[in-house]
């Protein structure tokens, strides 16, 4: 029994470890691409197509992970996809995090008539099936980054609202907020100054979890074909290529697949841990 | 009395709610840029041509003269006419909606089978290994979203291990006798189990996608509440009694911790619904959430908003449903 809980708990700690770990990695690789990527990314060569991994028969020496039917290199793919990744995961998760929680924390302390038009906003936004509504997003604002992390950010605000608003009305009601108002704080005072310190961990948590969630969502578009123009090499997008030709070349859709996985994995993780341990909220 | 008024200040916030969605729908979707019917005329069209059609379909008036002609038609079961099909946008989702459907319960059974298996294993092993494997798969199964899960089904099941299909409702070379879009069910009443298995060879994988995030979830939460229900006097009271293991698991614990995974079950099936719009996408399924996507890339502006208000409407009544059923389960809100 104690063993088993022992394990339990030691997991816990590894697994805050290797998906930090893994973010990590996939930072460094964003940020290095250009210099450690051993192909152009988007160089095509038809005598190079359909290479496969370095451990199978008929490969070219330099194309690790093989190439596509464009005779693209996979590595090199990758390794530049990770940029769009994580610009969309800490810019899209950041912006959504801010207007979600700011309207959350304003829902659930001032209540009244700004909790109902937001708590309402909130209900109808709830109704949206939300892969539908970003397509349609994005097809009103045209593709690209920009138009992905608006999206983003119009779909997702209310994950961060719903929890906060509640957090923070659990919060304002207790004994510590009404001395800071006899003490003589200012409502908007006792907002920042009192309540936020105590949401700040379920925030925090929410933000982790979101980035998975955009990563995801960037991915999802490029596969419907709506993401970034077709050039700059994303993970989704290539799945997308992938899913086509998997039975010629399975390697063009499984890596850039186990990649966005242990991605978006490491992300949930990395939330889940840092729940366990730091948010007695959320647990 | 109390209830009566819950309930009708429930009905009152979700019509709201559809009003919200329509009018957002609306004007959203009239912004987007491309003109639908210059794009369904042949390339020869004249402006005249384009300036007749675009009055026939009502979009030279402004935005909120459009929204109350349309307002007008949908209360009277007039959704509007699709631009690509040109059929009734009423006749095309409701073809559509039951595939759909089929494809959402079916997930939902599977989720409540594996989540439930999940929670009484996690419940009977507690504080072994069997429990913490049972945890970690539920943590993986929780952090992958459907897409990710339908992937990589399709790489296992349709490429690797070929055992099922992952294109497509039905094969299509089949002789289908049916009158209804309920095709699942239809073949069983019809007892064409060669059609039934033909079905559910397609759409079990992309259900099985739907379900597994929700298979944990209710995993999760059932095994907690059992658990916590296991320590209550009364559970102690059938053990003393000589009653099994087993028997007090599934007699005494279950009914009594299963409410709180019921209402939770209920909230996330509307996200399952949600999900089936790329999931359809994935597998070619032919559903609403297909014929969703397409109508976007088409510019088929009263499909789209009759897809989006359906999908909302399904949102609303389940949640409606299962806040009615938590009221009418729950003794301490009846009389509160």
């Amino acid at each position: 029994m104690a063993d088993a809980r022992a394990l339990v708990h030691r997991r816990a700690g590894l697994r805050l470890w290797l998906s930090a770990g893994w973010i990590a990695l996939v930072a460094a690789a964003a940020l290095l691409a250009p210099w450690i990527a051993p192909h152009d990314p988007l160089a095509q060569d038809l005598f190079l197509g359909r290479l496969p991994p370095f451990w199978m028969e008929g490969t070219e020496p330099g194309y690790w992970l093989g190439t596509d039917s464009l005779g693209r290199d996979v590595l090199s793919r990758i390794l530049h996809g990770a940029r769009i990744a994580l610009i969309v995961a800490v810019i899209a998760g950041t912006l959504t995090c801010l207007i979600g929680a700011t309207l959350g924390l304003l829902a659930g302390f001032l209540r009244g008539w700004v909790d109902l038009v937001i708590s309402r906003l909130i209900d109808i936004w709830m109704a949206f099936p939300p892969v539908l509504f970003s397509i349609l997003l994005i097809a009103v604002l045209g593709p690209g980054l920009t138009s992905i992390i608006i999206a983003i950010v119009v779909i997702d605000w209310t994950r961060f609202a719903r929890v906060v608003r509640a957090e923070a009305m659990a919060q304002g009601a207790m004994d510590y907020v009404a001395s800071a108002r006899v003490a003589g704080r200012t409502r908007i005072g006792t907002m920042l100054r009192e309540i936020l310190p105590n949401v700040l961990p379920t925030i925090v948590v929410l933000l982790t979890l979101e980035m998975g969630i955009a990563v995801i969502v960037e991915a999802i578009l490029s596969f419907v074909n709506l993401s970034i123009s077709t050039d700059d090499p994303t993970w989704g997008g290539m799945i997308a290529e992938g899913r086509t030709s998997v039975h010629q070349a399975w390697w063009v859709l499984v890596f850039p697949l186990v990649t966005l996985f242990l991605t978006v994995l490491a992300f949930s993780q990395l939330g889940e841990g840092l729940k366990d341990r730091y948010d007695p909220v959320l647990q | 009395m109390q209830l009566l008024r819950a309930i009708l200040q429930r009905l009152l916030t979700t019509a709201i709610t559809l009003i919200g969605v329509a009018v957002i729908v609306f004007v959203v979707v009239r912004v987007v840029p491309g003109n639908p019917i210059a794009m369904m005329l042949p390339p020869g069209a004249t402006d005249e041509d384009i300036a007749r059609l675009t009055a026939q379909y009502g979009l030279d008036k402004t935005i909120p003269e459009q929204f109350l002609i349309w307002a007008r038609g949908v209360l009277h079961g007039d959704f509007g006419t699709s631009i690509t099909a040109r059929q009734p946008v009423l006749d095309l989702v409701l073809g559509r909606l039951p595939a759909t459907l089929e494809l959402s319960l079916m997930a939902l059974v599977i989720a409540v089978i594996l989540g439930g298996i999940a929670a009484l294993t996690g419940t009977r092993k507690r504080d072994t290994l069997t429990e913490a494997g049972i945890d970690i798969t539920n943590g993986m199964a929780l952090s992958i979203p459907d897409f990710l899960w339908g992937l990589l089904l399709i790489l296992a099941f349709g490429v690797l291990v070929p055992i099922f299909h992952i294109s497509g409702r039905v094969t299509p070379s089949l002789e289908l006798p049916f009158t209804t879009d309920f095709y699942l069910v239809e073949s069983l009443v019809r007892l064409r189990f060669d059609l039934w298995l033909d079905i559910v060879s397609h759409m079990f994988l992309p259900a099985l996608a739907l379900a597994i995030p929700l298979a944990a979830i209710i995993g999760q939460l059932l095994k907690q509440s059992l658990k916590e229900t296991m320590h209550l006097d009364y559970v102690t009271l059938a053990r003393t009694k000589g009653y099994g293991e087993n028997h007090v698991i599934l007699r005494e614990a279950l009914p009594n911790a299963i409410l709180p995974t019921l209402t939770l079950v209920g909230v996330q099936f509307t996200f399952l619904i949600g999900g089936t719009v790329i999931i359809e996408r994935l597998f070619s399924y032919e559903g609403l959430g297909n014929m969703a996507i397409d109508a976007v890339i088409n510019r088929d502006l009263p499909l789209i908003q009759g897809i989006v208000i359906l999908f909302a409407v399904i949102f609303t009544a389940v949640n409606l449903v299962v806040d009615l059923l938590y009221a009418v389960l729950n003794p301490r809100l009846r009389h509160g």
